[in-house]
């Protein structure tokens, strides 16, 4: 779960145990009850293949690029939310999502954050280049209430430092859900159908959460959440295309180096880095860098 | 026997690859399920590539012509070049080629294989031919626009825009159009979605010109952004589960919901011979028996698979001139006026969806997306015969005596597919009941007490 790169130093983990561990339990669960009892149309050859790609690519990467130790844990959250979402009956392409994932952390870069989600621009480039899908409908309701009530109860045991920006998206983007029902005069049962979909609770939890690709302070990242949900919300019932919020994240992922010159905050400081260290270069830092400065963190 | 079907099934791939003529290596079509089955079931086909959609509107009406009424919200204004009359055989004929089917099995003697097998070598399949399968003031004061009026074929086709829906609804009364109560809220949403109506009636002077005894199905065409089935006014006062087959015809691969869950039937499952005589009754209650395990939330897929070929084929696939009928307007056909031709490599994906829906578990529209999955899905039940010979040697003693088990397990298979009773399943199969009270237990097998 990306948003637990939030933990701030204060709270580093609970119990003396890495929160990113909880959140890997937790998608773990939920790929294991998809795959055996919701039948996903995702083989167990895919899951092997993404979750050992981006292992591969994460510790490649970590020796490329010089880090100290290899960290599998957001590769794996990665490559997790990869097989839940991510549809195809290509070996390759399920690989490539992996790579495209994990290498963007490393490859598209401004100051100390990445510029994309990794989970969000494998997705992206597999959608519009039609060799992947993502299956919304999927999920059913006993799986998406599960799915939400492990999702929250994350947010609670981890103490996640970027909470705010999911429950300020979920809560906007209910909004535009509700207006929009109220404007067009439909029950309420539509709006609460609509946000009855696995793949918005992961978008919101996993993905817009990421402290690498969020706005520095809190006001910034409220902003930046209120965007998402009109883009989503546009996305949705004006150009009338599935997996709205996914698309309104990559298009709003350009605003946040604005709404931080804007609303400047503290920027997210890695449990162990030392806050007044020099950036690393902005792009391609394995060409652009002559020698490894301190230890970073690229997960 | 799945042993031996494997290598068969290469071969047979092979020798289609080669240009022969394919043996039916999933089995010998022996029946299919009809869309009949179900009572009041609307069937729908929608061709659909880069936003231009062609929908097909089967009509079974089978009252007075001049009771007839439809009345569908679409997203944009129709010219008469928009609207179409097709031809009620042609989707028929869609139904039939993509019908769950069954097929049939028969064992071969356990000691040819045997031979067989100690040889390394193996026969291929005989080949099979597939089986033949008012004043204008008055609308004004309604706030209702008649965007344009049509007569195509037998029918008489009006488009309506509309300020609102109480309005909307009055003019349709009026007209002789009967709305249920409670539809104006779903009219409302439509008009504010920036929907358009397209009503139509029976012209009974043009359907006596054209000496019609029966509707033809309509046909609409347009373009937009919108990927979705209007249901929502079929839901308002409906009595009880409405039934709906819809037929996707897309360029690339299958399509599936985004806003429900789209489940596959369960499907290559081995069934008792006697459901032979009783497949109606059986797909009919499997099919129940599906709904009720997805909580009636879901839509059920019958049938994926590339339009090029089938196997077994419960109908043949459809011509290009067909495909065309039913709006494949991406397909151009080859030798045009030369009659039907067969193109090679068309480009047409056929996915078959069933649905069981009420106002109460499918709140919102059917909401689609094309995937690039284009892997070959059908739902196919299979029938077993039993090899009858008196051969004694050492495998065949082995196949009879795991004959009885066999037998038990379709029985099984027939009561959790269906729901029927397993002790009927087994007095129709004269089978004996399984005499679990006498089992021994693990003890008394270990002690022989």
């Amino acid at each position: 779960m990306e948003q637990i790169h939030g933990t701030s130093r204060s709270t580093p983990s609970v119990g003396g145990t890495d929160p990113r561990l909880y959140q890997i339990v937790s998608l773990s669960t939920l790929l294991t009850y998809g795959f055996v009892w919701l039948h996903f149309e995702v083989s167990f050859a895919q899951i092997v293949v993404t979750i050992g790609t981006a292992l591969l690519t994460q510790y490649a990467a970590t020796r490329l690029v010089g880090l100290p130790a290899f960290d599998p844990t957001s590769a794996l959250i990665s490559s997790l939310s990869l097989c839940l979402l991510l549809r195809t009956n290509d070996l390759t392409v399920a690989a490539l999502a992996a790579f495209i994932a994990i290498s963007s952390k490393f490859l598209f870069r401004r100051h100390h954050k990445h510029l994309f989600n990794p989970t969000t621009l494998a997705l992206a480039v597999m959608l519009a280049t039609g060799f992947g899908w993502i299956s919304p409908g999927q999920w059913g309701q006993v799986a998406w209430f599960g799915f939400f009530v492990a999702c929250l109860g994350s947010l609670v045991v981890t103490r996640a430092a970027r909470a705010d920006v999911t429950l300020a998206f979920l809560l906007f983007y209910t909004g535009v859900l509700i207006a929009r029902a109220l404007w067009v005069g439909d029950p309420l049962t539509i709006p609460l159908h609509q946000l009855e979909n696995g793949a918005l609770l992961i978008f919101a939890f996993f993905m817009i959460s990421d402290p690498k690709t969020t706005p520095d302070s809190r006001a910034g990242r409220i902003t930046y959440a209120l965007c998402v949900a009109l883009a989503a919300g546009y996305v949705q019932f004006g150009l009338f295309r599935p997996n709205a919020p996914l698309w309104g994240l990559i298009v709003c992922t350009s605003l946040v180096p604005l709404i931080d010159a804007w609303l400047p905050g503290r920027e997210y400081d890695w449990p162990g880095r030392s806050p007044d260290s020099a950036p690393p270069p902005a792009l391609l830092p394995v060409l652009h860098r002559p020698s490894i400065p301190q230890p970073r963190r690229f997960s | 026997m799945r042993r031996w079907l494997v290598p068969v099934l290469t071969f047979t791939a092979g020798l289609f690859l080669w240009g022969g003529e394919a043996s039916a290596f999933c089995g010998f079509y022996v029946g299919r399920a009809d869309t009949k089955l179900f009572n009041t079931a609307s069937e729908v086909a929608i061709a659909r590539h880069d936003d231009k959609t062609v929908i097909t509107m089967a009509n079974d009406f089978k009252g007075d012509a001049k009771e007839f009424a439809l009345v569908v919200p679409v997203p944009t204004i129709l010219q008469k070049e928009q609207i179409h009359v097709g031809d009620a055989a042609v989707l028929r004929h869609l139904a039939d080629y993509s019908a769950p089917r069954l097929v049939e099995y028969f064992d071969e003697n356990p000691c040819l294989r045997e031979e067989l097998m100690e040889r390394r070598s193996m026969d291929a399949m005989k080949s099979m031919a597939p089986a033949a399968a008012s004043p204008r003031g008055r609308d004004k004061t309604l706030g209702i626009t008649i965007e344009a009026q049509y007569t195509v074929g037998e029918y008489d086709i009006l488009i309506l825009s509309a300020k609102e829906s109480a309005g909307l609804e009055t003019w349709l009364t009026e007209h002789d159009y009967t709305i249920p109560n409670g539809a104006s809220q779903v009219l409302q949403s439509y008009l504010k979605q920036g929907m358009k109506f397209f009503v139509a009636k029976v012209n009974l002077g043009e359907q006596a010109k054209l000496g019609l005894t029966h509707l033809r199905p309509l046909q609409i065409a347009f373009e937009s952004p919108k990927f979705m089935l209007p249901i929502r006014l079929g839901t308002v006062n409906a009595d009880g589960a409405q039934e709906l087959f819809i037929y996707l015809l897309t360029k690339h691969g299958r399509v599936e919901t985004t806003n429900y869950r789209t489940v596959r039937l369960p499907e290559a499952q081995e069934v008792p011979l006697y459901v032979k005589d009783r497949f109606g009754d059986f797909y009919r209650d499997l099919f129940t028996q599906q709904v009720t395990r997805e909580h009636e939330r879901g839509l059920f897929l019958e049938y994926a698979w590339d339009m090029n070929w089938c196997d077994p084929c419960a109908a043949n696939p459809l011509s290009a001139e067909e495909l065309r009928a039913l709006g494949v307007f991406w397909q151009e056909p080859q030798g045009r006026g030369r009659g039907e031709v067969f193109p090679q490599g068309q480009r047409v994906f056929l996915t078959r969806l069933h649905v069981r829906y009420n106002a109460a578990h499918f709140p919102a529209d059917l909401m689609f997306q094309e995937t690039a999955d284009r892997t070959n899905f059908q739902a196919r039940y299979i029938l077993r015969h039993a090899w009858t010979g008196t051969d004694a040697c050492s495998a065949a003693v082995t196949y009879r005596r795991q004959l009885p088990e066999r037998h038990e397990h379709e029985a099984q298979t027939l009561a959790s597919l269906t729901g029927w009773n397993i002790e009927d399943i087994r007095r129709t199969m004269h089978l004996a009941s399984r005499p679990i009270e006498h089992e021994k237990t693990w003890y008394q097998r270990l002690w022989g007490n």
